[in-house]
């Protein structure tokens, strides 16, 4: 997967290889997946994401609608609108942005609107933090969106494709959001391959939206509904979360096909034997991986790590044939739910039948290293709920 | 130059790790992309990041590279850096600008002075100031140091100097390129 960005210098010039950060790959894929409508309101620590795709629509390089809006609320309504129109549309945004828009993130996937959303994670306030945390997009879990991980810059581009695709497929028809550790990513710079914009228009398709309003089609929609009819409405979009894992297997194969990437609802590295694996989304996880290397050499204990793509829906199938039989899971949470613990570990916790060891490390940026990584792997105790940083 | 290769304990961690310690608004953060660019045009791996909290003119920053020929998983901040790049002398007051540092790692500083360095391993100096105002290289009165410092950077082998001109000239022009090779050519080793 993304260790394939690993290529010759030669090969980098051949291949439309660049360095770039997180934001800035978002903002290509926006533009490379064709989106036709851009609406989005800045906030560290995306910023840069707008202003890379406001410049892009002014020097003519990405042929958008670019709508300046006075909020988050109001950039959600505006995609939404726009993607009922059969408009493929694309915003971002962080942390209170999030949570200002909320009302209008669940109102566009019950209304089955395929928008594709980045969310570079920031903690919520108070006390005051622009860094790091996966809360924001996790308190939006139960909204009806697809959440994707990434854990490189080249993930961050590829999964934003991807997004659309999935988004879009007719047995899914769901929106997407394309998660990236805030600041990691926002100002982490990493060598990144992009497809040309042609090839990822083709691999996503064009987009049909079955319930589009047209002049000449005008249709009504969020009437009031009663009891008898609403559980319906609900049901299609579980029925509908249930497809994506197959829909979203079928598109990581397809781009396997495209750009020789793969991908997997999970990502495993060095799971297959593991006695101890470490669960984590994002880059915490990625860096976890040196983590394992250290534990297997230093230690003699069989690590590996196993960390979902994808959240939401969470792949259990997949995500516990990946954890196998190991008797030590050491879930790093970079998210809270107060009165349960980490959020990701209830999911963890779910799939598994053995005893899962939760350490909540890395929130509101806190620094965590994969010597760190090491000592949580072997101190945490199977069954509790811990704290990384020491007392308190 | 140093890197930890010699002793990694793992192949994931042969890597050279830099921290630049700069002041917003000298362009630090940008020095440290350039750098990036320029270490992956050299063909090898390389990620650049910063770290701070409110962005303000005059302020202390940290940014990082870490250059390594395999693809780079670390995120987290450099503690234990192969080299420091300093763009402000004073910050040597007020901050310990070698922690973490190896004997044997480099430090690169914008000083006429290198002797406030207490570091017993390879200091190279150079006058980016000077350096920055003979070009007229400021905004708003701050000398822009970190093209020139980054020629003096490339004095340690952490990028080739030719390609360090070039990504420079690509994204800022003559001038700025210019600054560099000066550095490059004018910077000390103590």
């Amino acid at each position: 997967m993304s260790d394939a960005v690993a290529k010759s210098e030669r090969e980098q010039e051949e291949s439309n290889a660049r360095i770039m950060t997180g934001n800035a790959a978002t903002a290509l894929a926006a533009q490379d997946a064709g989106t036709d409508v851009v609406a989005a309101y800045p906030i560290t620590p995306q910023t840069e994401i707008v202003e890379n795709i406001a410049e892009a629509v002014e020097n003519d390089e990405f042929d958008a609608e670019f709508s300046r809006v006075e909020s988050e609320h109001s950039a959600m309504a505006a995609v939404m609108g726009a993607s009922q129109a059969n408009a493929r549309t694309f915003t971002a945004t962080a942390s209170q942005g999030l949570l200002f828009m909320s009302e209008m993130v669940w109102w566009t996937a019950a209304s089955r609107l395929p928008v594709v959303m980045s969310i570079a994670n920031r903690a919520l306030g108070p006390p005051w933090n622009i860094w790091g945390s996966h809360t924001d997009a996790l308190s939006q879990r139960d909204s009806g969106w697809m959440q994707f991980f990434a854990g490189t810059v080249q993930e961050v581009y590829d999964l934003t494709l991807l997004s659309f695709r999935i988004a879009e497929d007719q047995d899914v028809m769901l929106p997407a959001m394309m998660n990236l550790d805030g600041f990691t990513f926002a100002h982490t710079m990493q060598p990144l391959e992009k497809l040309s914009p042609e090839d990822a228009q083709a691999f996503i398709g064009d987009i049909d939206i079955p319930h589009e309003v047209t002049s000449q089609n005008p249709r009504g929609f969020g009437a009031f509904t009663a009891g008898d009819h609403f559980w319906k409405f609900r049901k299609k979009i579980m029925d509908a979360m249930e497809n994506v894992p197959g829909v979203a297997e079928e598109a990581f194969d397809d781009f396997a096909d495209l750009t020789g990437r793969e991908y997997d609802l999970v990502h495993e590295y060095k799971a297959d034997d593991a006695d101890l694996v470490i669960v984590g989304l994002g880059t915490l996880a990625r860096e976890a991986e040196v983590a394992a290397d250290v534990l297997r050499e230093k230690h003699d204990v069989k690590a590996g790590v196993v960390r979902p793509l994808l959240h939401t829906p969470f792949p259990e199938e997949r995500f516990r044939e990946a954890v196998g039989d190991a008797e030590k899971v050491v879930v790093l949470d970079r998210s809270t739910s107060f009165g349960r613990g980490g959020i990701v570990t209830q999911d963890v916790k779910l799939a598994l039948d053995q005893p899962v060891a939760s350490v909540i490390a890395g929130i509101g940026g806190q620094n965590v290293e994969w010597d760190d990584m090491v000592d949580i792997a072997l101190d945490a105790e199977p069954g509790k709920s811990q704290w990384f940083g020491g007392d308190l | 130059m140093s890197t930890q290769s010699e002793g990694a304990l793992v192949d994931a961690l042969e890597m050279t790790q830099i921290r630049w310690h700069s002041r917003g608004g000298q362009g630090g953060m940008t020095a440290s992309q350039l750098l990036g660019q320029a270490a992956f045009e050299d063909g090898k791996q390389a990620t650049a990041f910063s770290f701070y909290g409110a962005e303000r003119r005059g302020a202390p920053l940290n940014s990082y590279n870490r250059i390594a020929d395999q693809p780079i998983k670390l995120y987290s901040r450099v503690s234990s850096p192969d080299m420091v790049v300093v763009l402000d002398e004073s910050l040597v007051d007020i901050q310990d600008v070698t922690a973490g540092l190896d004997e044997d790692g480099i430090v690169v500083i914008n000083t006429t002075n290198p002797d406030i360095v207490d570091h017993d391993g390879p200091v190279i100096a150079v006058d980016a100031t000077s350096i920055a105002l003979d070009y007229d290289l400021s905004v708003d009165g701050t000398p822009l140091v970190n093209t020139p410092i980054l020629g003096a950077v490339a004095r340690t082998g952490a990028a080739d100097i030719d390609t360090v001109a070039g990504v420079i000239e690509a994204e800022f022009g003559e001038a700025n390129m210019k600054a560099a090779r000066e550095a490059y050519e004018n910077a000390t080793e103590v």
